[in-house]
């Protein structure tokens, strides 16, 4: 891994005031190795796979389809997922629909606030190509372009069934290694940062929410 | 009296064991709850899985040093009662370090863990943290009357603050039970439990959808898993006091695993049962009934079983 590029050094926070600057940390976010043993990280990618903590934090209109997930006609618990209502805790992010710019904010600073490894599930047709608000002045059209995507699961409103397929299908990607979303995002930061800033104008949190 | 290596040796293997079985039991529980609403449920080993996971992120942020110290103060808590109560009446491997005086470190060290958390909690800098802690505490300081009362009544009855000697004068038949011998103190004892173990109606605590998780809401990765494996090994350790004290003890792992999970089973039938309680009814119930039912064991104790 090339380690010139993250030698950039500390973030500089320029939307924090001066006085609030010091109470955030300014340190880069860094990318994370695989263990050393390749049967370790098998066993681990398998754990990891088959707990999945979902962040309850619904951002859209798909998120009335999270609630039936749970319930007993669905029952999401028997393939190990569960609702987390802290970042801290959860590896999934469902984007449940639109993004609109004020929530995307939101969403930025609780995909921060998780602990890697992460995953992002975009749901819907909207966080693809925007879908039926293609042209609103207030939602964003490719999500993309500010958080990296592990699975996308399409449709307007996709039912729960699709819903748990994709959860089934996420959980294959990670036993294989592949969604590797959170590593993507460390390596692109100024990227994604750059975008995430051309949407957002009120920008007055730290660079990235330890 | 054996060397210290070897007791130390005997104690981590209570330890392992009592730990699998609380991690099991939680399983069972939550498997047995999404029965109750009609789900098939998670698999019984999903809390395992669930520890592996946290214990496997690659990352972990920290607020300041009492955050750092907050789980392991639990889990000294939850590893500190267990070092105190007997597992098995009669058995040298099972004894742990048990001596005169030991109820009062047991008690001392369920309530020790709940502190060092408040700390490490309160350092994290959540609102909800803060609500929890604060809730947290104040049942805490609530259900301890009844349950101290009922302590106070066993131990005027059997003159011993050793719990090896209360299981010892239990022995010889069901009817030389507390739960015969004493039950008021038996009853005050077992609503003090529904509030130690924090299911509904005393789940205020934690009060998932409320306060979102109420302390542990900033902690994570391998804070979690300690935590994770603290809840297990007091789970288990107050069970197996409750069941020392009140229900005659075990003398093998087959009475010990039946006994324990059908006192397990009385919090749980109760959580499916009752919505939770607000804060403010949570902590006047334990003042109310469960309090002067352990005032009248001390009474009966007195009056009737002394004399």
């Amino acid at each position: 891994m090339d380690t010139q590029k993250y030698a950039l050094g500390p973030l500089l926070n320029e939307g924090l005031s001066a006085e609030d600057r010091d109470l955030f940390s300014d340190a880069r976010p860094v990318p994370y190795e695989p263990y050393p043993v390749a049967v370790v990280e098998k066993f681990v990618n398998w754990v990891r796979a088959n707990s999945l903590w979902l962040l309850a934090f619904g951002t859209g209109c798909g998120a009335v389809e999270l609630n039936p997930l749970m319930t007993a006609r669905f029952d999401a618990y028997r393939m190990g997922v569960q609702m987390r209502p802290t970042p801290r805790q959860s590896s999934v992010f469902i984007i449940g629909g639109y993004a609109s710019v004020k929530t995307l904010k939101r969403i930025i600073r609780s995909y921060e606030q998780m602990q890697g490894p992460k995953f992002v599930v975009c749901l819907g047709i909207c966080p693809i190509n925007g879908g039926m608000y293609w042209d609103s002045y207030n939602t964003v059209n490719k999500f993309d372009e500010y958080l990296p995507v592990d699975l996308y699961i399409t449709g307007c409103m996709p039912r729960p069934e699709v819903l748990m397929a994709g959860v089934l299908e996420l959980k294959k990607k990670i036993m294989e290694g592949r969604a590797d979303g959170a590593n993507r995002y460390v390596e692109n930061f100024d990227w994604y940062k750059a975008n995430q800033k051309r949407v957002i104008k009120d920008w007055n949190m730290p660079d990235y929410n330890w | 009296m054996q060397d210290w290596p070897v007791r130390i040796g005997y104690f981590l293997i209570n330890l392992t064991i009592v730990g699998l079985y609380g991690m099991l039991l939680s399983g069972i529980v939550a498997r047995t709850l999404a029965k109750v609403q009609g789900r098939i449920g998670i698999p019984v080993y999903q809390p395992f899985i669930d520890l592996l996971k946290n214990l496997g992120k690659r990352t972990a942020v920290s607020h300041g040093a009492m955050f750092y110290l907050g789980p392991v103060f639990r889990l000294a808590g939850g590893i500190g009662t267990l070092a105190f109560v007997p597992v098995l009446y009669g058995s040298e491997m099972f004894s742990n370090f048990n001596s005169a005086g030991d109820l009062l470190l047991a008690m001392y060290f369920m309530f020790f863990g709940q502190l060092g958390m408040a700390i490490g909690a309160g350092e994290s800098g959540h609102p909800f943290s803060a609500i929890g802690v604060a809730r947290g505490l104040g049942q805490m300081t609530a259900y301890e009357v009844p349950f101290a009362l009922a302590i106070i009544a066993i131990v005027v009855q059997y003159g011993s603050l050793s719990i090896n000697d209360i299981v010892a004068a239990q022995q010889g038949g069901i009817l030389n039970w507390t739960l015969f011998t004493n039950p008021l103190a038996v009853i005050a004892a077992m609503i003090a439990f529904l509030g130690m173990t924090g299911y509904s109606p005393f789940d205020v605590t934690m009060a998932p959808n409320e306060i979102p998780i109420g302390p542990p809401t900033e902690y994570h990765s391998s804070y979690l898993a300690m935590m994770t494996m603290n809840r297990a090994v007091f789970a288990g350790a107050k069970l197996i006091l409750f069941m020392d004290l009140f229900f005659g003890g075990a003398t093998n792992l087959v009475e010990l695993v039946i006994k324990t999970w059908a006192i397990y089973m009385v919090a749980v039938v109760v959580g499916a049962a009752f919505p939770r309680f607000r804060v403010d009814q949570s902590i006047r119930f334990f003042l109310r009934y469960p309090t002067l039912i352990g005032i009248a064991a001390i009474g009966y104790t007195q009056a009737v079983l002394l004399p």
